[in-house]
């Protein structure tokens, strides 16, 4: 009896999921936004309030986090990341600075506290770099000039994730400052190790992991990195990163096997983490902090677009792409939900997830179509000025 | 001519440069195999304006188009300023005595004193190929040499 229901409920999810994914498509915008409109409403105070299946969601969206980030990481290989490290930490501290200011200002403004202002300055910081990728693709902006300081600038923000991930899951969990020290200490040491072993003997685990069988490699990558995410959550590193450096240390042919593998799988779980994420937050809370969500995202409208502009000026690139890079950067989405999923769920102010669901759903929305819209303004002032 | 290379993280690979006419060209490599012959705007020299997908197939079929005959071309430039010297093509058919045995074999220079320069083979250019390099049916063999001496290659690679 339990598993009919448990059954009827998740392939409700699923399908009405697969419909918004549609509409998405046709819009030309991404999903994640209408995924989570999807959680407010199956969630409390929603229109559908779940009834069984919350327990398995609850899982299904932290393995939706763990594939996200391995599938993050299997994109970057470690050369990628040293040089990108190398060549561009100007702009990546810019990005930091100006991003992160925003969301920590407003939570201070707001009293929440200095742990809630450590959150809010990463749902604010982080660029969604599967949504950028997306609109690069879909604009044909990949070959464009200003496109490797888009991605430079991703690479930088993924690899601060790593650092800044640890750090968010300690302070959250209230540890000391020494206690804090150590975990951020054990992080950096775990991801100096990765990329010291990826470099050097990513020829070994490539040659473990590797298999002409599809289903071989899915079980051995998949395995892999939920045992590495285990471990990791274990030593107060976070699951996310743990996945995220197993992502980098395999490379090439095999990376994009295992990519391409595992792609299908997380697009489900991932599906299911943003409807997880608005399960957790009662719509009824949103509309109080709509105001300061579009304050919010106009505000760090502005301030990705200076950082674009910034990093590609000193790239040599002109205004229109200036203003190309800026605007590819403004979407937010996976990563700015996985840092507020992890605030909420260790109790963070009551306000908080609301408002970074507000906050997102403008952004994963409005930065593509953003994008679209600019495109041909951007262009005509460009021939201009030429 | 400066080829610029720039790393695409996540995507692959990208290769631009300048035409003598001012255009930017630039060619995207894919991790997948996926290549992307991408023209820049005139206007905003930084924007792809055209960005034109091809499979394999494609890109082989492009390389050929452009390779080849260059090579020949400059051949051809090659023998006109040295008078006497020719450069010729020879095809391996199937009943060469030498399709599929190594290039060595049939010790061309030795018997000759011309020089093999190239085989063109499915569009590619293999240039200054070793004595150990395997022959084919359907492989073009590019020799260099007098009128007298490329003739008699082509002798030996249809009748051994």
């Amino acid at each position: 009896m339990h598993t009919a229901e448990l059954f009827i409920e998740l392939g409700g999810i699923v399908l009405v999921l697969g419909v918004l994914g549609a509409l998405a498509l046709r819009a030309g915008i991404s999903p994640i936004p209408l995924y989570l409109v999807a959680g407010l409403a199956f969630g409390q105070g929603g229109i559908l309030p779940l009834a069984t299946s919350e327990e398995f969601v609850a899982v299904g969206a932290e393995l939706g986090v763990v594939l996200l980030l391995l599938t993050l990481g299997l994109e970057y290989n470690a050369d990628e990341l040293v040089a990108s490290l190398r060549g561009n930490a100007g702009g990546g501290l810019v990005d930091l600075v100006l991003n992160a200011a925003p969301g920590a200002a407003v939570a201070l403004l707001l009293g929440w506290g200095p742990v809630a202002a450590v959150a809010m300055a990463g749902v604010t910081y982080a660029t969604s770099s599967g949504i950028t990728a997306k609109v690069l693709s879909d604009l044909g902006w990949i070959g464009n000039r200003e496109t490797p300081v888009v991605l430079s600038l991703l690479v930088f923000e993924d690899l601060t994730m790593a650092l800044y991930l640890p750090v968010l899951t300690a302070i959250l969990a209230g540890v000391s400052l020494a206690a804090g020290a150590t975990t951020v200490a054990i992080a950096l040491g775990t991801a100096g190790v990765v990329l010291v072993v990826a470099l050097r003997f990513g020829g070994v685990i490539a040659s473990f992991v590797a298999s002409p069988n599809s289903e071989v490699l899915l079980l051995k990558v998949v395995g892999l990195a939920l045992l590495v995410a285990g471990v990791a959550q274990q030593l107060q590193v976070s699951a996310a990163v743990g996945a995220f450096l197993v992502g980098i240390a395999l490379s090439g042919e095999l990376a994009h096997e295992a990519r391409a593998l595992l792609i299908p799988l997380r697009d489900l779980f991932a599906a299911v983490f943003f409807v997880f994420f608005g399960l957790q937050t009662d719509p009824t809370a949103i509309w109080p902090m709509a105001g300061l969500a579009a304050l919010l995202a106009v505000v760090s409208m502005v301030t990705k677009l200076a950082t674009g502009v910034f990093a590609a000026r000193r790239a040599g690139i002109g205004r229109a792409g200036q203003a190309r890079a800026g605007i590819a950067l403004i979407p937010r989405g996976e990563f700015n939900i996985v840092i507020a999923g992890l605030a909420v769920s260790a109790g963070a102010h009551p306000q908080l997830g609301p408002l970074a669901a507000g906050y997102v759903l403008i952004l994963a929305a409005f930065g593509p179509l953003a994008a679209r819209l600019l495109q041909p303004l951007i262009t005509a002032v460009g021939r201009r000025a030429a | 001519m400066d080829i610029e290379q720039t790393a695409l993280p996540g995507i692959g690979l990208k290769h631009e440069f300048t035409t003598h006419t001012g255009r930017r060209l630039a060619v995207v490599s894919h991790r997948g195999g996926r290549r992307d012959l991408v023209i820049y705007d005139r206007g905003d020299p930084d924007r792809a304006c055209e960005a034109i997908q091809l499979n394999d197939e494609e890109a082989d079929a492009l390389v050929e188009l452009l390779g080849a005959p260059r090579i020949v071309q400059r051949l051809n430039e090659l023998h006109r300023e040295v008078e006497g010297l020719v450069s010729v093509q020879l095809p391996v058919t199937a009943s060469s005595p030498y399709a599929g045995r190594p290039m060595g074999d049939a010790r061309v220079r030795t018997r000759t004193g011309a020089s093999v320069v190239a085989v063109v083979r499915a569009g590619q250019v293999h240039t200054s190929p070793t004595p150990d390099f395997a022959l084919a049916a359907g492989d073009v063999v590019v020799v260099v040499g007098d009128p007298e001496n490329t003739a008699a290659v082509a002798d030996i690679l249809s009748d051994g």
